[in-house]
């Protein structure tokens, strides 16, 4: 099996999105450029496990074919390397029950095989997530009312960094914050295999409250660079005529 | 996640039998044994002796788990995890899937408690169990990952420290699969997750911290510092810090290395103890002989005097 690069956006959020397009709908059209959406919620300390305004947060994930997760503060840097992981595992799942109902046709998935197959199986996805590269663009919502939790979402990613580099596959990071000044988001931090070159401060904060979210997402979804998204289409194609 | 289905621990009740879907084994639930980062792990009679059930709605977490167990059960001679006994799924009447894998039960008590109660000589005793074990594990090509206190029990009889979840068990030269902060390097800044034997050494000093310090503690500006100064505050393991700190700063590359060093401070120590021992048994006798040579040099002195 050829080794391809899994591309993640990573939203970090804390609220509602209140302007633009339905950010699940967004979220839809990324994943099917290949792009999964993974979201974690921030909760506020005296917010309970079912907030409002975070409903979102599971929708847009939903749709984007990745794994939310609802977080306090202080559980931040263990759940963003944990969702992170997870969807390499899910989007990889995915991969081989594809291939499987190539093979075995009919409605077959791993969880319809024996454990003991199943076992096999799991061994060759765990392979794959071990050494597939990585690109995990984040995108970070910088309204106003992410302001005492931006030194905490630092610590987390260059904690994500530590983690995602321990692996044998490569990595590139790029991180974003919306809403930007003048677009709808701006670059924190270009493509780099670390993000230990992360710039001692965020970007001054936007006042006001907006929240573009489904803006957001599609704007980072053209970061991966059009040339990919193009390449992703022709191997469709390719296996299209393989297919025939 | 999902919040339409349930999950497993609503419907497992004390007393309740299941069946495996494959190899149609019954389990009775007797009590639930705790919660782990996936699943729940209970306590369940099969066949009319217990074990460990651990589920989860997570099926491929608990593949690749059983995986790892079915890997441990081929070092040889020793007893890394639990035995695994059997891999299944569990189909509830209302026709929802959860996976389930059933191992050995092991019995004992924590580590913070055992010590407790039957004091510091046993520090170096564990050191050296889990120093042989993680030799054992690394040169069959795993690293044990989330090595921590939870993960571990002392059983008696003979009093041994068993590993009972090995969820974190990773291949050489991965990705630590599963950690917990506190005893992670990469959390100190003192290492990166990379699965090597030296990520294991690192824990296993967290774990013996852990016991003096249950409430664990803040990293501080320079969490090296921090570590070293929790290290030296502690009386019980004072022999054995030098060790102890080359461990947490990366210096030992095996176990084998950290375990002839821990050793030798073992062997010294007995051999002190040996040495006092003696001391203290002597002292009388050593009273007797001086007086003795006392009195005969007493006598020569007086006959000097008598006989000029």
């Amino acid at each position: 099996m050829k080794k391809g690069t899994l591309k993640q956006i990573l939203l970090i959020t804390d609220g509602c999105s209140n302007k633009g397009e339905d950010p699940a709908a967004t979220a839809a059209l990324a994943y099917q450029q290949g792009i999964t959406v993974n979201v974690i919620g921030i909760l506020e300390d005296d917010q309970t496990e079912d907030p409002e305004g975070l409903q979102e947060v599971e929708e847009i994930a939903l749709s984007g074919g990745g794994v939310s997760q609802l977080v306090y503060k202080q559980a931040l840097s263990q759940t963003v390397q944990m969702v992170t992981k997870q969807a390499m595992t899910q989007t990889l799942q995915g991969f081989v029950n594809m291939e499987l109902k190539q093979i075995l046709g009919k409605e077959q998935t791993i969880e319809d095989l024996d454990p003991e197959k199943r076992g096999e199986i799991m061994e060759v996805v765990e392979d794959l997530g071990e050494t597939s590269d990585l690109e995990v663009l984040v995108l970070i919502d910088t309204s106003a009312s992410m302001h005492d939790k931006l030194p905490t979402v630092k610590e987390a990613l260059m904690d994500l960094s530590i983690s995602l580099n321990s692996r044998v596959g490569r990595n590139r990071f790029a991180i974003y914050n919306f809403p930007g000044k003048r677009k709808d988001i701006d670059k924190v931090l270009d493509w780099s295999p670390k993000l230990d070159s992360m710039s001692s401060v965020f970007p001054k904060l936007t006042s006001g409250g907006i929240t573009p979210t489904g803006p957001a997402i599609r704007e980072a979804m053209y970061q991966f660079g059009k040339k990919s998204l193009l390449r992703s289409f022709r191997k469709d194609h390719e296996q299209d005529v393989e297919n025939a | 996640m999902n919040k339409t289905s349930k999950t497993h621990d609503s419907y497992l009740r004390p007393g309740m039998s299941m069946t495996g879907k494959w190899h149609h084994k019954r389990y009775t639930i007797i009590r639930k044994l705790g919660n782990g980062a996936i699943g729940s792990v209970y306590l369940c009679d099969a066949g009319g002796k217990k074990a460990a059930l651990k589920i989860s709605d997570k099926g491929s977490s608990i593949t690749m788990e059983v995986n790892v167990l079915k890997s441990l059960g081929k070092v040889q001679g020793k007893s890394l995890g639990p035995y695994l006994l059997d891999v299944d799924d569990w189909v509830t009447p209302q026709g929802q899937t959860f996976s389930f894998y059933v191992m050995e039960y092991i019995q004992g008590r924590t580590l913070p408690e055992f010590m407790k109660q039957h004091g510091q000589e046993w520090i170096g005793v564990f050191l050296m169990q889990l120093l042989d074990d993680l030799e054992a594990l690394h040169q069959s090509g795993w690293v044990f990952g989330d090595l921590k206190v939870d993960n571990l029990l002392v059983t008696s009889a003979p009093t041994r420290l068993r590993w009972i979840d090995v969820g974190g068990t990773t291949q050489i030269g991965r990705a630590i699969k599963e950690y917990t902060e506190f005893y992670d390097r990469g959390y100190w800044g003192l290492g990166s997750r990379k699965a090597e034997p030296s990520y294991d050494l690192f824990a296993l000093v967290m774990v013996f911290l852990s016991v003096y310090y249950p409430n664990h503690f803040q990293k501080g500006s320079n969490p090296q510092a921090t570590l070293f100064k929790k290290v030296n505050d502690i009386k019980a393991i004072h022999p054995y810090s030098q060790c102890l700190k080359k461990a947490l700063i990366g210096k030992y590359r095996t176990s084998k290395e950290m375990k002839q060093e821990i050793s030798a401070v073992i062997y010294d120590l007995q051999q002190r103890k040996l040495v006092s021992g003696k001391r203290k048994q002597q002292n009388p006798s050593y009273a007797v002989e001086s007086v003795g040579f006392l009195l005969i040099a007493l006598g020569y002195y007086l006959s000097s005097l008598i006989i000029p």
